[in-house]
């Protein structure tokens, strides 16, 4: 098994060099000259030939690649324009926030949509089931900034219940002691009840809106799966064989169901981290999210492009584990390998 | 839609396209939201082309003595902060969304269907160089990599669709490789090789019209897709500027006002949103039904 693992490493080898291409090639593809563009609009023509120098632009492209490579070994994303600060400690700063904002999104997602897409499957035809499909048709045509901006509406202006949408935590509470940079764990493992509350507070609505975003690829795929491992042959021998229908379903349907289902927990990723960006900006998230608007909206390209390769670098992570949880779920594969 | 009948080989042309009308019309009596679909289609396709011509207001005139006014009977939606018919500019912005996605999905569908298409058909290098990028692009967040596209690229409403596409790539290039790949052999490809046709010629006269009606439900499926993108990148203020009249920057530009109680800013732009793209996917499973019964769910 640790040989398919492995195996399954190398050829996530392929994909960040990709990755790492298409990105440097993004920053050669600027309008202009790139050496003015990082230089900013203040900068005379002396400054703009420096920096050009200092960024190596004068070389050729593939040792401009070279460095570029470089620095990536070293860990160096370049510096923000508008805060000066290197754009990796502001990504590592922010990371947390959007970490925990997508997970608990996901968590929520898979909370609804697996026993929904369950009881659809059992129960074809049935109210639960068009409610199921409908769901799943809605939320993939439901723009994720404006599902936001509804629940915002209802949730804050009409009812009063959420707090303002505005950041991790209301401007009253500290924030807890970073053990893992995530609010809600930090704030249970230093015991302030208070400030937990308040982080969740906040942190609901928004993880509400991406659970809801992620819940129809999710639904959908668990009901088309169950729907064929129902079907099949050994559910019929199970059945027959007198065992429960709780059994049958649970035991032996529900656990060959979820293969397919964690594989498009890939897909569902692509979208969820691009969601991310939206929700961010419509919560006033701090998280790396709303950093990469800033910037782009400020013209500033080093942040963006180290958002861009993070999120790739976190993408490619995420469908390796993906891979890797299904070889250690599906004992199938253990005996190819 | 008689133009994406795949006809039958052996009766009659005629008989073959009244047959898949029959079954269109089957398709649709069976499950009325396809036709609710197509109705929506055809009034956004009007919106788009006279959508201009029939506002009661002009779009972009501001009347700050009317500002931030709820819906009434001389302003259905509501006026925006600067007292800009909100009804106006939702069905003006119509025609731009709608020629973002279109020319977005056209372009994809030439640049991922013909090299997935050739890819396909000929093997070799060709698939592996396709199949390389598709691999790569897909190695990013869709949207991530859009943004940095825009970002890079410029910020300009032809980046904006040049990103859309570009996003899109793989999945078309996979739909026209696989579809093309199980035709490489096939009876007719053989027969037209036998008549003294070059590889390139069968691939655009063979091939390529056969694997039409599964691209058009693709395309019919990416579109909402598209439109999504677009204005996703609209809202976080990349491609159309204000105040250009498009769904994306107006809800952008209502959700300071949402938590001020003035929801109408926002949510027509937003719900004409959903209702494009909620329209474009259930036409896509609808012609997918038309096309291909045994994928119907």
């Amino acid at each position: 098994m640790l040989t398919m693992v492995l195996k399954r490493m190398m050829l996530a080898v392929p994909s960040l060099i990709g990755v790492v291409i298409v990105t440097f090639l993004l920053t050669r593809a600027l309008p202009g000259d790139p050496a003015a563009y990082f230089a900013g609009p203040a900068a005379d023509k002396v400054a703009v030939e420096q920096i050009r120098v200092k960024l190596g632009l004068d070389q050729p492209l593939i040792v401009q690649f070279g460095r570029y490579v470089q620095d990536l070994g070293k860990g160096d994303l370049g510096n923000s324009l508008t805060t000066g600060q290197p754009v990796l400690t502001e990504i590592k700063n922010r990371l947390p926030a959007s970490a925990e904002l997508t997970l608990l999104g996901l968590f929520v997602a898979m909370a609804i949509a697996i026993p929904l897409g369950i009881l659809a499957a059992t129960r074809p035809g049935s109210l639960i089931d068009h409610a199921c499909r409908v769901i799943a048709t809605a939320g993939v045509s439901l723009p994720v900034f404006f599902l936001g901006l509804i629940l915002v509406y209802v949730f804050y202006y009409l009812l009063g219940w959420s707090p303002a949408p505005l950041g991790r935590l209301d401007v009253f509470y500290n924030p807890p002691a970073s053990i893992t940079g995530f609010y809600l764990i930090d704030s249970l493992l230093t015991g302030q009840w208070e400030t937990f509350r308040a982080a969740i507070s906040q942190l609901i609505l928004p993880a509400m809106t991406l659970g809801i975003f992620a819940l129809a690829p999710i639904a959908r795929m668990t009901r088309a799966s169950m729907l064929a491992v129902l079907s099949s042959d050994f559910v019929r021998t199970a059945r027959a064989s007198g065992l429960t229908p709780y059994t049958v379903t649970v035991t032996y349907a529900f656990r060959n169901a979820m293969l397919p289902v964690v594989t498009t927990l890939g897909m569902v990723f692509s979208f969820l981290l691009g969601a991310n960006v939206l929700v961010e900006k419509v919560f006033a998230w701090p998280g790396i999210g709303s950093y990469a608007v800033e910037a782009l909206i400020a013209s500033d390209f080093a942040p963006v492009q180290g958002f861009v390769m993070t999120m790739a670098i976190m993408y490619v992570a995420l469908n390796l584990l993906i891979d890797i949880l299904y070889v250690l779920i599906d004992p199938r594969m253990r005996i190819e390998a | 839609m008689s133009s994406i009948a795949p006809s039958a080989p052996h009766a009659p042309a005629s008989s073959g396209l009244m047959a898949t009308l029959r079954h269109a019309r089957y398709i649709i009596g069976d499950n009325p939201v396809t036709g609710l679909a197509f109705g929506l289609f055809v009034i956004i396709v009007f919106l788009a082309l006279f959508g201009p011509y029939i506002v009661p207001y002009d779009p972009l005139a501001s009347n700050t003595a009317f500002a931030l006014k709820p819906p009434s009977a001389a302003y259905w939606f509501g006026t925006d902060q600067l007292g800009r018919d909100v009804f106006s500019r939702v069905i003006v912005a119509t025609r731009l969304d709608f020629i973002i996605a279109v020319s977005s999905v056209a372009l994809v569908f030439v640049m991922g269907g013909l090299s997935g298409v050739a890819a396909g058909f000929f093997g070799g290098w060709t698939d592996r160089v396709v199949g390389r990028i598709a691999d790569t692009i897909m190695a990013f967040p869709l949207f991530v990599l859009a943004m940095g596209i825009v970002a890079a690229l410029g910020n300009t409403v032809e980046n904006i669709v040049l990103a859309t596409a570009v996003v899109n790539f793989p999945l078309y290039a996979r739909v026209a490789r696989a579809e093309a790949n199980v035709r490489r052999e096939a009876g007719f490809v053989q027969a037209a090789r036998l008549c003294g046709n070059g590889e390139f010629r069968i691939l655009l006269t063979q091939i390529l019209p056969n694997i039409m009606p599964i691209m058009i439900v693709q395309m019919s499926l990416t579109m909402g897709y598209a439109i999504l993108n677009a204005a996703g990148l609209s809202f976080i203020g990349l491609g159309v500027r204000p105040p250009t009249a498009e769904w994306g920057i107006m809800v952008a530009e209502g959700a300071a006002f949402m938590v001020s109680g003035e929801w109408w800013i926002a949510f027509f732009p937003g719900l004409a949103l959903m209702v494009a793209v909620f329209c474009f996917n259930l036409l896509g499973d609808g012609l997918r039904d038309i096309v291909d019964p045994s994928r119907r769910t």
